[in-house]
């Protein structure tokens, strides 16, 4: 490791290094909403702050495509007039884990690839992102390393890990950088620091395995196998269709867009706001036919867009393994068991196929 | 938060002024319309745009009209939906949004040299109303022209003079048919498919465009592999549902294809092994 990329930041400067951070503009940052609920909010001091926190309820794509957003102004007259904007603020996100920054990853490629989104892209200028590593898991519905997301790679401007009296920072870009200067919280790290580090990379490479019994590299070949699996007709049986998985969902964009008129019928707005493919209407055409009527090809469509379109398009999986989907739902429907039971479902044909 | 105007959003809207408004049937209008800023539409046949209204909402509406006509452009509505029906209350003189046009429309640069085979079913003859002036505007480029169009009864016949006006003309083959007749009909009764068998082509140089409802495609492209044209050949437009254009909402999503930016129009070869394309 570059030994210059690296500073430390001892545990008792961390207080002021978030108040000084919260002084810069927005900071939001995990906070305990209690029963092992954790949310992104705005905080100004670090006693705020959660350090050690499963998956927040919401990820981090609501500071990147709100829930709801403006995309277009008009206003009423003898001639009507629209303008197109993008509504931002500039923010910085702390303690976003390897899972959340690689959901940012994802995004970023789909809102950068042509024709881009600027909505997108000019709220993604404005954010500053500090990671924070997961020293162990946060509970057993990840499965963050199955997709590479368990270890730091990219995406954030300063990465912490918490290795006891101090956090480890890399410096990744410019204006990660300029935090650091600017705080002045920060020491320069030494040899003793990047063994300890080191030391936590090997622990977590032992601690961290593929929780679902599969090798990576193997997934879309699992769901080229599988469309027409029993698994979907049991998911069928199962999902309660209420589009919670696809909300919690890191990588999951689908949005519609809807008009508002004001109540003075002046003006109005065209804005944006997130869709789920799990909700019946959602491939629904005018003329009434529906193109993913079951909730089977819905649930399946949902874990193609994780583990198989992407690939081709984007050359990585969408799932980061955060667990949200598995957490949220009522209907107790598992990414893990799922993949295990295409896994046993599809040893099942190889094996009939050689009898 | 703060808020700025954008030049780049994929949202802007061009302003569009209704220069005429036609009833073709009783669910069907016809609306021609030119951008305000002078500047042309610029589209491929096949190709659609979102139309909007204020305060209602958008809709994606495929040109109808020969991109060869640059001063306006055209388009044929049905009333189903919030948006279309606003739009059926429009008159000459009104004004819309407009914004694309999106999507890879009729390859006709590969089209050109071959003998085409069209066929339309319903509504269908709206994005194909594009391929089919177009060809005719460039009539040379092309070989034999097949034009088969069906629809549920003669009341429901879109563009009724110009079909007459195709019958008529000696560069091209023409013929339709209904599903049910009235008693004023003499022409034939049945699905599209048996016009099919009736078409002498040469498979090889033949390229056939399919526009119709979901249920008619699986039935003509078995006929068409019958009559040997191959799947490479055959080129089918999708209907869906887009809301942004731009390939990214979801809501047109094919398996892997998105509609709106990797279609609508497709060969057969490449999605005939996609469930929830049809």
């Amino acid at each position: 490791m570059e030994e210059n990329q690296y500073v430390i930041l001892e545990k008792a400067r961390f207080e002021d290094f978030i108040s000084a951070l919260s002084h810069m503009q927005k900071l939001v940052a995990p906070v305990s909403k209690g029963y092992r609920n954790y949310a992104f909010e705005e905080v100004a001091s670090g006693s705020e702050i959660a350090l050690r926190y499963i998956p927040t309820i919401l990820p981090l794509k609501k500071y990147f495509m709100p829930q709801r957003e403006t995309l277009l102004e008009f206003t009423f007259g003898k001639r009507s007039q629209a303008e197109a904007v993008v509504e931002y603020e500039p923010v910085t996100i702390f303690g976003a884990h390897t899972c959340d920054l690689a959901g940012i990853q994802c995004l970023n490629m789909v809102f950068s690839e042509r024709p881009k989104d600027y909505n997108y892209l000019t709220r993604k200028g404005k954010v500053t992102l500090i990671g924070l590593e997961c020293n162990e898991y946060c509970d057993d519905y990840a499965s963050c390393h199955l997709v590479h997301a368990s270890f730091p790679s990219g995406g954030y401007d300063l990465f912490f890990t918490d290795l006891g009296d101090y956090f480890m920072v890399h410096i990744n870009t410019v204006s990660g950088e300029e935090i650091v200067r600017a705080t002045g919280s920060f020491q320069k790290a030494d040899t003793l620091h990047s063994n300890a580090l080191r030391d936590l990379r090997n622990h977590k490479r032992k601690v961290f395995n593929n929780e679902v019994p599969i090798k990576t590299k193997l997934l879309p070949e699992l769901f080229d196998v599988t469309f027409r699996a029993h698994v979907w007709t049991d998911l069928d049986a199962r999902c309660l269709a209420c589009g919670n998985c696809t909300n919690v969902c890191p990588t999951c964009y689908c949005f519609d867009i809807k008009d508002e008129l004001d109540l003075s019928l002046q003006r109005g707005i065209r804005y944006r706001i997130w869709d789920s493919c799990q909700l019946e209407p959602f491939a629904r055409v005018a003329g009434g036919i529906n193109f993913r009527k079951d909730r089977a090809a819905r649930q399946r469509h949902r874990y193609y867009r994780k583990f198989r379109y992407p690939v081709d398009r984007f050359a990585r999986f969408f799932c980061t393994g955060c667990g949200r989907c598995t957490r949220t739902c009522m209907a107790g429907i598992s990414l893990k068991e799922t993949l295990g039971a295409l896994i046993k479902e599809s040893e099942d044909r190889v094996w009939k196929k050689w009898l | 938060m703060e808020k700025v105007v954008i030049r780049d959003s994929g949202y802007r809207l061009k302003k569009a002024t209704l220069l005429q408004v036609k009833r073709l049937t009783a669910n069907e209008k016809f609306f021609e319309l030119s951008l305000q800023d002078g500047s042309s539409l610029d589209h491929e046949p096949g190709q659609f745009i979102m139309v909007s209204l204020f305060g209602v909402g958008e809709s994606p509406i495929s040109v109808c009209s020969s991109p060869m006509k640059r001063d306006s452009f055209e388009l044929c509505i049905r009333a189903v939906g919030k948006v279309t029906r606003s739009l059926h209350a429009l008159k000459a003189g009104d004004e819309v949004g407009v914004r694309g046009p999106y999507g890879k429309g009729f390859p006709v640069n590969i089209l050109a040299g071959n003998d085409l085979v069209i066929i339309a079913g319903g509504l269908g003859i709206a994005p194909l109303r594009s391929l089919i002036t177009y060809v005719l505007d460039n009539r040379r480029d092309f070989g034999k022209v097949h034009i088969l169009f069906g629809c549920k009864e003669p009341r429901d016949m879109l563009f009724r003079d110009e079909l007459e006006h195709w019958s008529e003309r000696a560069d091209l083959h023409y013929a339709c048919t209904v599903d049910r007749a009235d008693p004023e009909w003499a022409g034939n009764v049945g699905v599209i498919t048996t016009l099919i068998p009736g078409v002498d082509i040469e498979p090889s140089r033949t390229f056939a465009a399919v526009v119709g409802p979901p249920v008619m495609y699986n039935f003509v492209i078995k006929e068409l592999l019958k009559k040997g044209v191959p799947g490479k050949q055959i080129l089918l437009s999708f209907e869906r549902n887009m809301a942004c254009g731009n390939g990214k909402c979801g809501h047109c999503q094919i398996q892997n294809l998105y509609v709106c930016q990797d279609g609508p129009v497709f060969n057969y070869e490449r999605i005939k092994n996609l469930s929830e394309a049809f």
